[in-house]
């Protein structure tokens, strides 16, 4: 190694200016293959108050379980509408909301597949660098015995994992809680 | 499949922790657990892709986004997008946002008194070429206070988010300028641990790329995480 990775830095308050051109809330283009859910929730501080200025990026495979990338080799099919990119800044009170389709299962380091994940990080004023988390999803059977899931003690895998809104099809709740009960698991990515 | 490479990790103090006591906002923000470790899976060694088509060649000149000029000395901010091993990270989006000459942002939520440029927005993007290299074309950002601590000022600063190759290499930065003399005193330059890490921060004048009757230049060259070794087959 001859080099050194740059030094991360906040976003800061004033990220929109850069950012917003790239923002996306729906992920999926018309006729993408899968199924549509919407997720919603609020990223909250240590005094559960909303944070007004994050942005939370989102970055999954196709319902197939192939991710738009060149070191993806599985032979799965690409969906020229898909990208599996999202941008999504908090609104005044903390909360997001997006529109994608569920991303089909992927390769594990240990051989298995993982459960259908969404990876996420979150950029906010007063965060030197991001945080790193995952969404999972609510009823599906390989959350079990996920190798990543597996990685975190029992009592907060719950954090990862959204949960059905009562009355809502298709809508699904999961919030980022940065400090104290409840803390949202964040990863060393 | 084959096993995959991960990428490498920061080596110890040269990136920030979360929570520092002397910047404010965070307090409330930093994760109080500690992080679990991930290892790269083919979730995190690929990530988004941007197709060049949706980079604008304007989009790297900062001064011709209006019809008139905007106020301020002009400046070539320019440099190399490269991983750990010095090789260039290519057709990789760059995107920059920064204050006006006069330290003020197109931005509601900023309220600091000094006068909006109608001439400026304050925001880029570009795409590495096939040598990693970056070029934009704006003016020198003002210095300004904010409300962290009595009479605290803002060191010159151009904000900087890079994608690379992989959401394990995601990177938002922010670059500076030699000879601030407010680098001393700002608790987010102040965060890494790691002095040379934090002088890294900090472009360097440059003649070369410096346009003569015109601007001057700074170069700042982005350093993403490296490629762990190929895993062998067993």
């Amino acid at each position: 190694m001859t080099l050194r990775a740059t030094t991360s830095q906040t976003v800061g308050p004033f990220f929109s200016i850069g950012m917003e051109r790239l923002n996306r809330v729906e992920l999926a283009g018309p006729g993408v293959a899968g199924e549509r859910v919407t997720i919603e929730g609020r990223v909250l501080d240590a005094d559960g108050v909303g944070v007004p200025d994050a942005i939370i990026e989102l970055w999954q495979a196709n319902s197939h379980g192939k991710y738009a990338h060149p070191e993806d080799l599985q032979e799965k099919p690409v969906e020229a509408g898909f990208q599996g990119y999202g941008r999504i800044p908090t609104d005044e009170d903390g909360k997001f909301r997006f529109t994608t389709i569920k991303p089909g299962a992927v390769p594990g380091p240990d051989g298995k597949l993982q459960a259908p994940h969404i990876a996420v990080s979150v950029f906010m004023r007063g965060l030197m660098r991001r945080v790193v988390t995952r969404i999972y999803f609510p009823d599906s059977a390989g959350n079990a015995g996920d190798f990543v899931l597996g990685l975190v003690e029992a009592g907060r895998r719950g954090t990862l994992i959204a949960r059905n809104a009562s009355g809502m099809d298709g809508v699904l709740k999961w919030d980022v809680i940065m400090q104290g009960p409840g803390e949202t698991v964040f990863f060393d990515c | 499949m084959s096993k995959l490479a991960g990428y490498r990790r920061a080596v110890a103090g040269t990136q920030p922790e979360y929570l520092h006591p002397t910047y404010k906002s965070s307090l409330k923000r930093a994760p109080s657990q500690p992080l679990v470790y991930l290892p790269h899976t083919l979730s995190e060694i690929t990530g988004p892709v941007f197709a060049p088509e949706t980079v604008n060649v304007k989009a790297c000149d900062l001064t011709r986004q209006h019809t008139g000029e905007p106020l301020g000395e002009r400046i070539i901010v320019s440099g190399r997008v490269l991983d750990e091993d010095g090789k260039p990270v290519r057709k990789t989006l760059v995107e920059v946002w920064q204050a006006n000459a006069a330290g003020r942002y197109r931005h509601k939520v900023d309220q600091h008194q000094a006068p909006l440029d109608p001439n400026f927005s304050g925001h880029g993007y570009a795409m590495t070429d096939g040598e990693g290299r970056y070029r934009f074309i704006t003016v020198r950002p003002g210095e300004y206070p904010w409300g962290n601590h009595h009479n605290a000022w803002r060191p010159a600063h151009v904000h900087f988010s890079v994608f690379g190759p992989a959401f394990a290499t995601r990177l938002v930065t922010q670059m500076y300028f030699p000879g601030d003399p407010l680098l001393e005193f700002d608790p987010i330059y102040n965060c890494t641990a790691d002095e040379a890490a934090r002088q890294r921060l900090i472009s360097v004048f440059d003649w070369e790329s410096t346009i003569p009757g015109h601007a001057l230049g700074y170069k700042f060259d982005i350093i993403l995480n490296g490629r762990e070794a190929t895993p062998m087959e067993k």
